[in-house]
């Protein structure tokens, strides 16, 4: 359980359990193909434009934070560093098609280059936070008693205090030192992963208690499978649906956190290129120059929009109620 | 009732015991020499450093600082600023803008999302539902410190309809600006939070019983559908709380209110140490109670549950 994506695979595994259990009980053989809550949400998916404009914009983005040169292959301006302060916050044209910034490097460029370290925000606080938060979750959820108020208490500690309020502290209180990209994000990720977490343990830790009494785990405790091997294989897959439906939509909201502390200029800082450093160095200049607010803004907006239309029509999909 | 508040107010001590000592010991870890730029463009003198470090106990180790701040928390004492100024009065100062602005924008998201939301549950899929559900999207994925330089820019300076800073002693008119911009995010889930919830209870049975009682509409919504959906959100309004206040670093800096996100901030800047524990502190006393009212509130709203 290290990020969502392994738990979906996880998830997967349920039909093979369930027809194997179903035979084992002299249950009806295989009637078709066997369903689960996860081919009925992905029957329903296919269906959902929300979730295939989500799905498309959010792989446009992670391709542009992988392989950025893809996208610069007919821009004018390749290169992102590359600055020249006679073009100073020149508005878009052929030679630049998003214009130019205040110390007259070309907008796309930056644009294009600055979707990685806000993806990686994104992505790495939300494993960290699925990470921590569902351990704490299931521990609480599963074994109950004195572990569960354990948990229970501290996630209260850490959630009494704002994600902003708390990221903030985090970030000045740590050395600032070493300043390579790789470093810059792996701050601003343990600031927002430290409090992010909370959130996730409720939720598994609810979720866990619901399946928690089901047949089927009766079923596999009664067999003598051991509390690790219940919770890997029948407890987890059963309850993290909800879990990865919130994951998805904050992640995008993880990336959204990570522009504004760069606006408070205690986030990623440069010579990082990303969209919330673009943002705060635009915003001031907003009145004479808007192309330089206006682009990054947008992608950012749409990256974010992307993760919480996907998680949306998951979350829809998994619930059969909203039909 | 009594009982149960009274088990929550005791709940909330280790919490907030672990809370404050997690803010004390992050401050503590502040990095730096409290004592630089003090005494202008000079280092500070020996005697003035030895004096101050003893004075507020810099040397001695995180807990017995910790103990230390606990108990003149106990009476009261928030202790004093490195210029000794009690940081008492720098909390009088600055929270009431930021009360001011927390409760505007919370009435703002009632008010506006609360009826967004019902009355795109009660069109569900026409074109009413569709303008709520792209517009609430829209406000969501736009950072707040961007939608606040453009309201503040189009709203403030090219329209003139608001002003596009507070003035001094924050008079409400000049917050409703900032508070519908630190609302907006909350908002947009508070409608998105009620439309679902309301459309979910709509077609439940106690309401095609109500409905078939020969209730007018008005009532049956009124009554049975809103009264019922209320729970989630008013649970989001309470944990929301806190973001908000937390989130008034960024309307505060930009709209120039002079609050206690702005003082936190400026605090940890300056490593002014008890004043962003105390700060911080008196938010999270704040974000607990208004949990705990929230929890009360749940069996005014649903009369099965019970409080044991």
């Amino acid at each position: 359980m290290s990020d969502p994506a392994s738990g979906m695979q996880a998830a997967a595994e349920v039909p093979e359990f369930e027809r194997r259990f179903s035979g084992a009980v002299g249950g009806p053989d295989d009637v078709g193909k066997p369903r689960s809550l996860w081919t009925d949400a992905w029957d329903d998916l296919k269906h959902s434009k929300i979730f295939w404009i989500g799905l498309v914009l959010v792989t446009l983005v992670v391709v542009m934070a992988l392989v950025p040169a893809l996208f610069m292959i007919f821009s004018p301006n390749k290169d992102p560093r590359f600055c020249d302060l006679a073009f100073s916050r020149q508005p878009p044209s052929s030679s630049a098609w998003f214009g130019y910034d205040t110390q007259g490097c070309d907008v796309y460029a930056r644009t294009i280059y600055g979707a990685r370290p806000s993806i990686m925000v994104g992505v790495l606080t939300t494993i960290f936070a699925v990470s921590v938060g569902g351990a704490m979750g299931i521990v609480g959820g599963y074994y109950g008693g004195w572990r569960d108020s354990v948990t229970s208490r501290v996630t209260e500690i850490f959630f009494a205090i704002p994600l902003l309020l708390g990221g903030v502290l985090v970030l000045t209180s740590f050395p600032s030192g070493a300043t390579t990209e790789i470093a810059s994000v792996m701050k601003v990720v343990l600031a927002l992963g430290i409090l992010a977490w909370t959130s996730i343990t409720r939720i598994m830790r609810s979720s866990v208690i619901q399946v928690k009494n089901a047949d089927f785990v009766q079923a596999a405790k009664a067999l003598g499978a051991p509390g690790g091997r219940v919770i890997r294989s029948h407890i987890l897959p059963n309850s993290l649906a909800p879990v990865i439906v919130v994951a998805v939509i904050s992640l995008g909201g993880y990336i959204a956190a990570e522009a504004t502390l760069s606006f408070l200029g205690i986030g990623l800082q440069p010579p990082a290129i990303s969209w919330g450093i673009a943002i705060s160095d635009a915003a001031r200049y907003v009145r004479v120059a808007p192309h330089m607010l206006f682009f990054p803004a947008v992608f950012l907006s749409i990256t974010v929009l992307a993760f919480i239309m996907l998680g949306d029509a998951v979350r829809d999909a998994l619930d059969p109620k909203l039909r | 009732m009594g009982q149960y508040a009274l088990r929550r107010l005791l709940q909330m001590i280790p919490v907030l015991l672990g809370t404050t000592f997690l803010i004390f010991a992050m401050v503590f870890a502040l990095p730096g020499d409290p004592f630089e730029g003090k005494c202008g463009e000079r280092p500070c003198p020996e005697a003035y450093i030895q004096a101050q470090t003893a004075k507020f106990g810099l040397d001695q180790p995180l807990i017995v600082q910790y103990g230390k701040f606990l108990g003149n928390l106990l009476t009261g004492d928030f202790g004093t600023t490195f210029s000794g100024e009690p940081v008492i009065n720098e909390l009088t100062r600055a929270l009431p803008p930021t009360l001011k602005l927390t409760i505007l924008a919370i009435g703002f998201e009632v008010l506006i999302g609360i009826t967004a939301g019902v009355f795109a549950a009660l069109k569900r899929g026409r074109f009413l539902d569709n303008l709520v559900l792209v517009s609430t999207l829209v406000v969501v994925s736009i950072p707040v410190f961007v939608l606040g330089y453009f309201a503040q820019y189009i709203f403030g300076v090219k329209l003139g309809w608001f002003s596009p800073t507070v003035g001094f002693g924050a008079p409400w008119g000049d917050l409703i600006l900032p508070a519908l911009v630190l609302a907006s995010l909350s908002l947009a889930f508070v409608a998105r939070l009620m439309r679902t919830t309301m459309v979910e209870n709509i077609r439940a049975d106690y309401v095609r019983t109500a409905t078939a009682k020969g209730l007018p509409r008005r009532e049956v919504v009124g009554k049975h559908v809103m009264r019922n959906s209320m729970i989630p959100v008013i649970t989001f309004i309470g944990l929301d709380f806190g973001g908000l206040m937390g989130g008034a670093v960024v309307t505060e800096g930009i709209f120039n209110i002079k609050g206690i996100g702005g003082l936190i901030f400026l605090s940890i800047r300056t490593r002014e140490g008890a004043t962003v524990t105390a700060a911080i502190t008196v938010i999270v006393v704040f974000i607990l109670i208004i949990n705990l009212l929230v929890d009360l509130l749940y069996g005014v709203l649903d009369p099965r549950i019970r409080y044991e």
